[in-house]
Order: structure tokens, then sequence, then C-alpha cells
């Protein structure tokens, strides 16, 4: 849940280090494997961009507004009028999704971003923290990772109702506690070199070594873990509004969407599936675009 | 050596009732948080303060949070988890109904992705850098971050609508032949499977290569060993313990999609009870569910060290 996907993407790329080494180079690996990469970044970027741009400007290009009723079929197959058909109500799904994708994108954003924030930050901070307070928080992120993401966002939604701030708080709670893993044993790797020692020794202070020695050098992998949270905070949210139990109308993310929907599924109805593959295609190139950038960065390193 | 390797278990399973114990702090603080707010849901918006205070006393919960949080703790050993505020049935009572249909489903996937994700991930350590390579690291990729009722849509659009083979979103609850057997759990077991393969799969093909890329196998390779011979004597007998440990980890993947396929596909397991639960504030069932989950996870992800543990000859001789 929180920490197993996290580790096929992570070691996914570990044959790249042995094409280099092990293996007699017959028709030059490295190239084709830069081709590949290339190939599978190009869709992900590409479709990660996508979502981006829709997110930003989707409801600008929206035929229709987003509750407006506007046609009498419902489960209305694709037509000029309504290119991605109409919902169980007759609203026109093209500009449904156009709206409900800036909420998915926006609201995943927001968390992933609030995540690294607080796991990095403490990831860092304590490695310069005395022994016991270090301890004591890795302890009680250490009890936080051992909750699955959705028990969190189920237990706290029935004790106090769903809201989009109480959203963004499960999504914190479930996914700061990995990126404060990878951070805190970054961190710890880079106090341990000599330059920090250096500047420990010059009589700098705990917040200067932080921000001017440690942090630069753990950007990069701290980005691409943000990266992932987003992939999947973006599933963790949009399986609550799967379940009725997240983003609530009038409002409504790509997942209320395949929710309130659901009804068509037996007839086939567009309604359903164009939102489920929308939150497919964003989470796909999400994770296909992270992949081919970690794996890019481990090529430059050898 | 005995003892050391039995201190070393000892020491994982008391971190993990520490751990379990910690969880299950969480979930009371966050369900308690708000005092009186169950009284408040049993009785409804119209009731007087006075009743709503007169049932806070009857549940007990004008006692301190402390003493309410150990007769909770203590609820689990003695088999009392209270009762549902929506129906007042006892919570163990509905457990009880629910949780062998949940164990089932989570039996049967295991059952089927196991091997399958064994023999995909196997296979491309194997031919590491070659097509069946690519194109299995592509798929899996991709799968691992599909949410899963897309699968699940999509299956049912194309096993429902389009060939008509399986009902479509409804569970059948006469299960008298192999035949209706496999109606009822086809699509389920399918949706749980495809993310879960793709998932353990790639896992497998790491810890695979860990090995492979090590100095021993390089040493058969230079002597000459065949490569089906090297990776089948040589590498897998010591991959043995980071798969266990791969195949543990992906299987806790499992309790978070069986809440979205039980809720899809109307099958009557606990998630989907949780899921009910949830929607009603039915907070004592809330608990006891996620304690349950809570539970399976830890003890799965224990499951998965102790496979690394026991399979590591310097751990296991230190």
């Amino acid at each position: 849940m929180n920490n197993t996907k996290a580790i096929p993407s992570a070691k996914g790329n570990t044959h790249q280090h042995a094409m280099a080494g092990s293996r007699l180079p017959i028709t030059s690996p490295k190239q084709r494997n830069r081709s590949r990469l290339q190939l599978t970044r190009w869709i992900g970027l590409g479709l990660f961009s996508f979502w981006l741009l829709v997110a930003m400007f989707g409801p600008l290009f929206a035929p229709y507004p987003m509750g407006a009723f506007v046609s009498d079929q419902i489960y209305g197959g694709a037509s000029a009028a309504h290119l991605l058909g109409t919902d169980y109500m007759g609203r026109d799904m093209l500009s449904r999704i156009l709206t409900g994708a800036r909420y998915t994108v926006g609201l995943a954003l927001v968390a992933a971003l609030l995540s690294t924030l607080v796991g990095a930050g403490f990831g860092m901070l304590t490695v310069l923290l005395p022994h016991w307070l270090e301890e004591s928080i890795r302890r009680i992120f250490d009890t936080l990772i051992s909750i699955p993401s959705k028990m969190m966002a189920l237990v706290m939604v029935s004790a106090f109702g769903t809201s989009i701030p109480l959203l963004i708080l499960a999504a914190v709670l479930s996914y700061a506690p990995g990126s404060f893993r990878i951070a805190h044993s970054l961190a710890k790797n880079l106090a341990t070199l000599e330059y920090v020692q250096v500047a420990r020794t010059r009589g700098e202070g705990r917040l200067y070594i932080a921000a001017v020695e440690i942090f630069p050098n753990m950007i990069q992998p701290v980005l691409t873990d943000m990266g992932m949270r987003f992939v999947f905070i973006v599933l963790l949210l949009s399986g609550m509004s799967f379940l009725g139990l997240g983003v609530q109308p009038p409002v409504a993310d790509l997942g209320s969407l395949v929710r309130e929907n659901i009804g068509g599924l037996s007839q086939g109805a567009l309604a359903v599936i164009a939102p489920a593959l929308a939150i497919g295609s964003l989470t796909v190139g999400a994770n296909l675009l992270i992949d081919s950038l970690s794996n890019s960065r481990d090529n430059q390193k050898e | 050596m005995r003892d050391s390797l039995f201190g070393l278990v000892l020491g994982r399973l008391a971190s993990s009732l520490i751990t379990l114990l910690l969880v299950s702090l969480v979930i009371f603080a966050i369900t308690s948080l708000l005092p009186g707010d169950t009284a408040q849901q049993v009785l409804g918006q119209f009731a007087t303060p006075e009743q709503v205070e007169a049932l806070r006393a009857q549940l007990g919960l004008d006692q301190p949070p402390l003493l309410r949080y150990w007769q909770w703790l203590s609820g689990f050993a003695t088999g009392d988890l209270g009762r549902s505020a929506s129906n007042g049935v006892d919570v163990i009572q509905l457990v009880n109904d629910r949780l062998p249909n949940s164990l089932l489903l989570a039996g049967i996937t295991t059952v089927i992705s196991v091997p399958l994700a064994l023999i995909m991930g196997i296979a491309a350590a194997m031919r590491r850098g070659g097509a069946l390579d690519r194109a299995l690291n592509l798929i899996t990729l991709s799968m691992v971050a599909v949410p899963e009722f897309l699968v699940a849509t999509l299956a049912v659009l194309i096993f429902a609508v389009q060939l008509g083979w399986l009902p479509a979103l409804s569970y059948v609850s006469t299960v008298d032949s192999l035949g209706a057997f496999m109606k009822v759990y086809a699509m389920p077991v399918l949706t749980l499977c495809s993310v879960l393969i793709a998932q353990m799969a790639r896992m497998t093909r790491a810890a695979l290569i860990d090995q492979l890329d090590s100095a021993y196998v390089e040493m058969a390779r230079l002597k000459g060993v065949p490569p089906m011979r090297r990776v089948l004597r040589h590498a897998l007998p010591n991959a043995v313990g980071p798969i266990a440990n791969a195949v543990a980890l992906s299987l806790s993947y499992l309790l978070g999609g069986v809440i979205i396929v039980e809720t899809i596909f109307n099958y009557p397991g606990i998630a989907s009870l949780m899921v009910d639960a949830v929607s009603n504030r039915d907070l004592a069932l809330v608990q006891a569910c996620a304690m349950i989950f809570c539970g399976a996870y830890l003890l799965l992800v224990m499951l998965a060290d102790l496979c690394a543990i026991l399979s590591n000859p310097r751990l296991r001789n230190r």
C-alpha cells in the first residue's frame, strides 16, 4: 500500500547497471536502452502534461456548464453535440470530465506536495536532532506507515465526515511517512560525509547544515519520490470518491464521475468508461514518466 | 545459533505487536475525538440533550478516554467488540458472517496470482533487456498504476456486456456448482489479480536480478554454466528469501484492492461491510474492521521480514 508499490519502480532499473557492466556490448545496449527510455518517457510526458493542461485550462474549453442538464437522453453515446456522451441525468460528460480533472489533479498535487514537505522536512531535520527525539519521531511515522492508506482515509471519514481538507489530511498522514523514510535515510547518509562534518566543525547551525549542505544533494530523489506519491494519492482519492466517501456533489472529481454513472455499466455506457479511462491514463502516464526519469538519472551516475 | 535466531524472530514478533498496539491507539484516538457523536448518531438530530446524555452514560462515553480505550482493547481479547449502531447487532457477529467470504476471495486470488507472477518475474529476469522483458516491464509498470475500478469496469464491459458470459455486478448467493462458483468469482478475482500480478512480478524480477548481478553468478557464467542452470541452480535458491519477501509485501496490496472490488461487485465480504459502516458512521463496526485490516497488513509485513531473516544465513547464524 504505502511502500510496496514504491519498490518495483525504484528497483525496476537494476538491469541498466548490469547492461553496462557485465555483458559484452555487441550492438551497443546503451544506445538501445536510451531510445526505449525515450519512448516511454515521451508517452508518460505526453499523458501527464495533457492532464496537467486539462486541469489548468480544461474548464475554459468545456462546451457546457458542468451541472447543466443539456440532453433528454441519459447514458447517451458519443455524438457531435456530446463528444463523450451524456451521464445518468443527461449532462454533458466531456464538460464534466474537463472540470472533474481539475479536482483530481489539483487535490493530489496539493496532497503530494504537503506529504513531501512534511515527510522530507522531518526526515532531513531529525538527522540533526538529539537521538531520543529522532527515535520518537521515527516511531510516530513508523506507526502511521503501518496503517494502509485506504484504512486511514476510511477511519477518518467515518469519524469526521468527508470534506476536501480532511481528504488531503488523510492522504498526507498516509503518505508523509514513506517520504520521511526515504528522506531520512538519504539525509543520514549525507550527514556522515566529510563536507557536512566540516561544516559542523566550522560551527554552522543545524538549519544552515540542513538547508545548504544536505538539502541540495537530496532534492532529485525526493522529487522523484513526490511523483510516486502523486500517483498513489490520485489512486487513493479517486478510490474514495468511487466509494462515495470522497469529493461530494455538486463538486465531482473523476472518481465520483465513475461512481455516479456506474448504473450505466450494464449497458456499456460511455459515461462510466470515459472517466475511469481518464484516471487510468493520468496515473499510468505519470508512472511511466517517473520511472523513465529515475532510470536516466541512474545512467548519468555511472 | 538456535538461540540467536529464536531471539531475532521473537524480537520481530514483539515489535509487530507494539506497532499493532500503537496503531490501535491511533485508530481509537481518531474515532473517539468527537465524544457524544455516537449517541447523537443513534438518536438522530431531534434528540433532547438529556436523552443524548443518558445514552452516553449508558454506552460509557462519559468515562475518561484512556479507560474507554482499555475497555475497547480488552474487548478484542474477549470477543466483545460492541454493537453496531445502525442495526444493534453485535459487531463480532457481523464480522464472523463476512470475514470467511473475504478470506476465500483473497485465498483464490493468491493461489492464482503467485505462480503466474513468479513465472513472469523469473522469465523477465532471465531474458533481461530482451523483447519479453521490455514488454512485461511496460505492461507491469502500467498495471501497477491502474485503478481497480478501471479494470473492473472494463472486465464487466467485455465479459458481461459484450460477450454475455458472466452476470454484471450481481452477486449470486447460491453457489451450488463449479460453474456457479466460477461465475461469482471470475471477475472479482480477475480484477484483483491483474494489479497484484503486475506488482509481484516486478518485485520478483528485481529480487532475482539482484542475485544474477552478484559475483558468484558471474563466476558461474565465466566457467561456462548454461543460462537455464545458472538461474535455476545458482541464483534462484539464493533469491527464495527476497522473492518470498516480495510476495508477502505484494499480498498486502490485496487489503486495499479488496475494498474497491467488493464494493463494485457487491461481494458480501468484510471490506464492503466496512465501507457501509463508514457511510453509516457506525463507529464500533469501523473500529473493528480497521483493526482487522491493519492486523492483517502488519502480519503480512512481518511475514515478509521473517522470510528475509530466515533465508539469510548471515542473520541466521549471527
